[in-house]
């Protein structure tokens, strides 16, 4: 398989990555190289094979449902690029 | 008195015990050091005020008796460790300076211990590299070169500041992560050892996150007895991370020494890639000597899905990670760039904020996630990947303790060299690391040689999971036969 102009720009947006016109060629050519890679895989017989979800075969631990944290929200927000008070500031979503 | 920045980290922890010289003597001369070393690129930040404070508070305890296992030792920190209150950017501007307000489960062992921490460490970005040029900040330049070449080479990657600054003596040890072969290939690259233990020995809470189910941090030192004694430090369980796992973690120091007899080893077919330098078959054929010269006995084993692990990889690494850095938008950490609309500062700050490598990425991991192609390639690729945990298992089943094999597919090459159009050139460097980092387990690489231009060459050692011991007991004997391996200084 391999993409084309119109797929990389869709691509680049579900990622959120803006992209120049000039760019596209280029990333175009490095996807469709590594996409080109990986459908060796294809060659490979995966019936009846489950998918690996945990590469270590453990039970995974559960804390006690309570709170453990917390409090501490000046620490929260102290690297964010634009604050109020409490809040992170983001440009206007709701109309 | 000897150059304290030529110690080994056991050395130098037996000097701090016998009061031969203190932390605060220590630390300054590896600061010293560091400051000569600029030009190597090693550390993005050095942090002298805080490593002083941290020796001064070592030295006083070491005087009451109190020194933990690691009392007084200097050590670098790959980047990608959150350290609280200091810049931590994983080498990507798009976290600015971001200063966590916590510190990782692996540095706050590290420093539970005693050990004292010099700088930050410069990496691939998000550590997706092979060769440390992908850092915001620059490459990170080997500190060997050719016989007769002042070429500038590159470390290996991701973990290229650690590889580098151990090497040069920068530090008498570092930490690092290895997703694919970030702490093996660039050990290998810079004549230093490196291990990465089995997935979910330490805690990954703190690391920055690129492949989460390939993620495991790992130590670099000059000997295997030295990455033995930081490992202990750095393992263990942690409730913060419920993929770490609970069990004790033994003392890796005990197994160094220890006979290597009876010992089966697995040699794989598959790893003879057509094409192979011939220097790279000569030094696996001298590792097998070695170990069965110690006693360990060699069979042939087969990995039949060995060519598959790097596509595979190619899949699983960039899904995880488009997933892992949807979280840098600009919101709550880390640079913003502006736009008319949300969606567009999200766009611009991502555009601006990742390298050319991380985009394609986490373009990449977007497309094989996304609708209509999730079956194709992000399933067949896990269903694969059991396929090759499986072919470690059928062989560790017929008795076999390890395998060994080449750490990399050819010594360092020059900064720039296969930076070209054609990205799969660059990931092939992987091709010997990234299955063990599919099937979970633990590998180490030792320097083993040198090939024909003088630079090193290693060999991998993998092992049963958390068997790490075995590792330790046969990287000692490789180690004991080749001899240790320093650069000529040529930085200052």
């Amino acid at each position: 398989m391999s993409v084309d102009a119109a797929t990389v720009r869709r691509i680049a947006h579900l990622a959120r990555i803006a992209v120049t016109d000039a760019e596209v060629p280029h990333l175009q050519g490095e996807l469709n190289a590594i996409l080109a890679f990986v459908e060796q895989l294809s060659e490979v017989n995966v019936d009846g094979v489950e998918p690996m979800t945990s590469v270590t075969p453990m039970e995974m631990k559960k804390r006690v449902d309570v709170v453990n944290d917390g409090e501490i929200a000046d620490a929260v927000v102290a690297n964010a690029p634009a604050r109020e008070d409490h809040f992170f500031v983001v440009p206007k979503v709701v109309e | 008195m000897t150059d304290l920045t030529s110690l080994t980290l056991a050395e130098a922890r037996d000097g701090l015990a016998r009061k031969t010289f203190t932390s605060v003597e220590l630390t300054d001369a590896h600061l010293a050091a560091m400051e000569r070393a600029r030009a190597l690129n090693a550390y993005v930040l050095e942090t002298p005020e805080q490593a002083r404070a941290m020796a001064r508070d070592a030295d006083a305890k070491i005087g009451r008796g109190e020194g933990g296992p690691l009392a007084g030792i200097s050590l670098g920190i790959k980047d990608l460790f959150a350290t609280r209150d200091v810049r931590t950017t994983a080498c990507s501007k798009i976290l600015g300076d971001f200063k966590p307000p916590y510190e990782s489960t692996v540095t706050t062992q590290l420093w539970r211990d005693g050990a004292v921490m010099l700088g930050k460490l410069n990496n691939d970005e998000f550590a997706m590299g092979s060769s440390n040029e992908t850092s915001c900040f620059g490459p990170v330049v080997n500190p060997w070169r050719r016989d007769g070449s002042d070429a500038k080479l590159v470390p290996g990657g991701s973990s290229g500041g650690s590889a580098s600054a151990v090497a040069a003596g920068l530090c008498l040890g570092a930490t690092g992560t290895d997703t694919g072969g970030s702490i093996r290939q660039p050990a290998a690259f810079t004549g230093i050892v490196g291990i990465k233990p089995t997935y979910g020995r330490c805690s990954r809470w703190g690391i920055v996150a690129f492949a989460s189910s390939l993620d495991q941090a790992g130590p670099f030192a000059r000997t295997v007895r030295d990455t033995a004694i930081l490992l202990r430090s750095m393992a263990g369980h942690d409730p913060k991370d419920t993929t770490s796992v609970d069990r004790a973690v033994p003392d890796y120091e005990a197994a160094i020494g220890k006979s290597v007899k009876g010992l089966r080893i697995g040699i794989p077919k598959e790893y003879r890639l057509d094409g192979m330098p011939s220097e790279i078959d000569r030094l696996w054929s001298q590792g097998a000597e070695w170990l069965k010269a110690a006693g360990a006995e060699l069979v042939e084993v087969s990995l039949p899905h060995t060519k598959y692990a790097l596509p595979a990889y190619y899949i699983v690494a960039p899904a995880e990670a488009s997933s892992n850095l949807a979280r840098y938008d600009g919101v709550r950490y880390g640079a913003r760039v502006d736009g008319n609309n949300i969606v567009e500062m999200y766009e611009n700050t991502r555009a601006s904020g990742f390298g050319a490598e991380v985009k394609r990425r986490v373009m990449i991991g977007t497309y094989v996630l996304s609708a209509g192609y999730y079956d194709a390639y992000y399933l067949r690729a896990q269903k694969v990947r059991t396929l090759i945990k499986k072919d470690f298992e059928d062989c560790f089943a017929q008795g076999v303790h390890a395998i060994l094999t080449p750490a990399t597919p050819s010594a360092a090459f020059g900064i720039g060299e296969k930076t070209g159009a054609d990205p799969i050139e660059m990931y092939l460097n992987d091709i010997f690391t990234v299955t063990v980092n599919m099937a979970g387990l633990p590998g180490i690489a030792v320097p083993a040689g040198k090939d024909a231009q003088g630079l090193p060459l290693g060999l991998q050692l993998i092992g049963r999971p958390f068997d790490e011991e075995t590792l330790f007991s046969l990287g000692e004997v490789i180690e004991q036969a080749a001899g240790h391996f320093t650069p000529t200084r040529w930085w200052g």
